[in-house]
């Protein structure tokens, strides 16, 4: 795999600021549910956060509002210093700087998988083809996939396609990562290949949040472990402590239910 | 059996011509306004939504007819647009092309919005995600798969469409039904004149039918 930098070279990115995604008293409802309550989430440059939290907690709707997939009723969320934009153009651009890899792929069908890699930066980094090419061939390249460049989307198997998505995020760029249960549609055998690639971008320094049931990349992988269950977060701590040595009911409870099998 | 088919005194073909014309040029035009109108209704903007939903609910339920007329006697004698024609023949052809464009677009529109629906909003969101602004998310990802998986039923408009031209008749247009009329008044030769004028537009529509079929095939996505 070659070297590609992920993220921004560092002189476009002087004074940098600690907090990188903060989200202050997020309030979000679906109907009568109230599926976020009151979220108070800072994550640092280069932290790797890890979500977890029984179905229905709450956890992908926390991930798909800090890129606004889903507005919130109130609250703030800032990303990189700056407040989430309503919509438009400001909230593209900022997208633009926020990776996302969903649950199922969601790969352009009609596109091959080099051209699903280019496309974002073509078209929104405004990035001449060739260049464009070239740094979607190395991508590819590093999450292994460099051979099926240009085949079809469903011409892959699941954990290629979601590597794939992986570098498609990738390309932009991003500040970043937010991972919304990446591994839940793969089959067993074809999880650990996505979660390598997870692993090797947290080595290199990428700012991650990923939401996922995968205790073991949640262990070696994450500087923090954050529990939610109810829309809410019960619970912040390190990996080791968190899984060897839990404070809530909450979290025991439901660490006793999968851990122990 | 045939001496009532004088071409010098019935220019058939040029007739047939003129219905080809009309069926292509508003064949072009609903395909934009028809893709137009079906941005508006999935579009962020209520406004929109309520224009492009009104639009085709009208459309769609007013009788071509009263389009086609209204175009002449509304917009042509009363209001005096003329659409930069410079004789009434040009005049009217235009003013067909329009009412036929508008009518047509409300079908484009439905059809292609059930293909939009058959696109996963995952890769909607997913485009989004990557910074995309709607139009691009629109014309770069939903529209271009939307398109391949309903070629049949825009088949079935354009087929209606070339159909529907007979339809310019009512202002004059001299298409290929204008001719039959006139045609069927001065020769006693109903069946025969009816037989001619339905090949004639089955020749036109099948082969669009057929190739539009084979074209469906080739395109659709595999998911």
């Amino acid at each position: 795999m070659s070297d590609v930098p992920l993220t921004k070279a560092a002189e476009d990115a002087a004074p940098l600021a600690e907090d990188l995604v903060v989200l202050d008293s997020v309030n979000k409802h679906f109907g009568a549910l109230h599926v976020l309550q009151d979220i108070n989430l800072t994550i640092k440059r280069g932290e790797v956060v890890v979500v977890i939290g029984p179905s229905g907690s709450g956890k992908s709707t926390l991930c798909r509002a800090i890129n606004r997939l889903e507005t919130i009723d109130d609250g703030t969320i800032t990303i990189d210093g700056e407040a989430l934009p309503e919509e438009g153009r400001q909230l593209a651009r900022l997208r633009a700087d926020v990776g996302m890899v969903f649950q199922s792929f969601n790969l352009f069908a009609h596109k091959t998988v080099l051209q699903n890699v280019m496309l974002g930066p073509m078209k929104v980094r405004r990035r001449g083809k060739e260049e464009a090419e070239e740094r979607a061939r190395k991508l590819l390249d590093r999450v292994g996939v460099a051979n099926q460049a240009d085949k079809y989307p469903a011409q892959l198997s699941g954990g290629q396609q979601q590597r794939v998505a992986i570098a498609r995020a990738l390309a932009m760029e991003p500040k970043v990562m937010l991972f919304d249960e990446p591994t839940s549609a793969l089959d067993p055998e074809m999880i650990n290949e996505v979660l390598e690639v997870m692993k090797q971008l947290a080595r290199e320094g990428m700012t991650m949040v990923v939401v996922t049931h995968e205790m073991g990349f949640a262990r070696s992988a994450a500087n923090r472990v954050v529990f939610m269950a109810d829309g809410r977060v019960v619970e912040e701590a390190e990996p080791h402590q968190f899984f060897d040595n839990p404070k809530s009911d909450r979290a025991k409870d439901f660490l006793s239910k999968i851990l122990h099998h | 059996m045939f001496d009532f088919l004088d071409l010098q005194r019935y220019d058939l073909f040029g007739a047939f011509w003129v219905t080809a014309q009309l069926a292509v040029f508003s064949a072009i035009g609903s395909l934009v306004w028809g893709t137009i109108l079906a941005g508006m209704r999935v579009s962020p903007v209520p406004l929109m939504r309520v224009f492009g939903t009104a639009y085709v609910n009208i459309v769609r339920n007013t009788p071509l007819t009263v389009i086609i007329l209204f175009t002449s006697l509304g917009l042509f004698q009363t209001l005096g647009i003329a659409m930069g024609g410079e004789s009434f023949k040009e005049t009217n052809f235009r003013l067909a092309v329009l009412g036929l464009t508008a009518y047509t677009a409300a079908f484009v529109c439905e059809a292609l919005r059930s293909g939009i629906n058959t696109v996963p909003v995952g890769q909607a969101e997913a485009a989004r995600a990557l910074g995309l602004s709607f139009t691009q998310v629109l014309r770069l990802v939903v529209l271009p798969q939307a398109f391949r998986s309903v070629i049949a039923p825009l088949a079935n408009v354009l087929i209606a469409l070339t159909k529907n031209t007979t339809v310019a008749a009512a202002i004059g247009v001299a298409e290929a039904a204008l001719l039959m009329k006139r045609m069927i008044e001065n020769e006693a030769q109903v069946f025969l004149i009816g037989g001619i004028f339905a090949l004639g537009f089955i020749l036109l529509t099948l082969p669009t039918g057929l190739l539009l079929g084979w074209v469906s095939k080739r395109v659709a996505v595999k998911r």
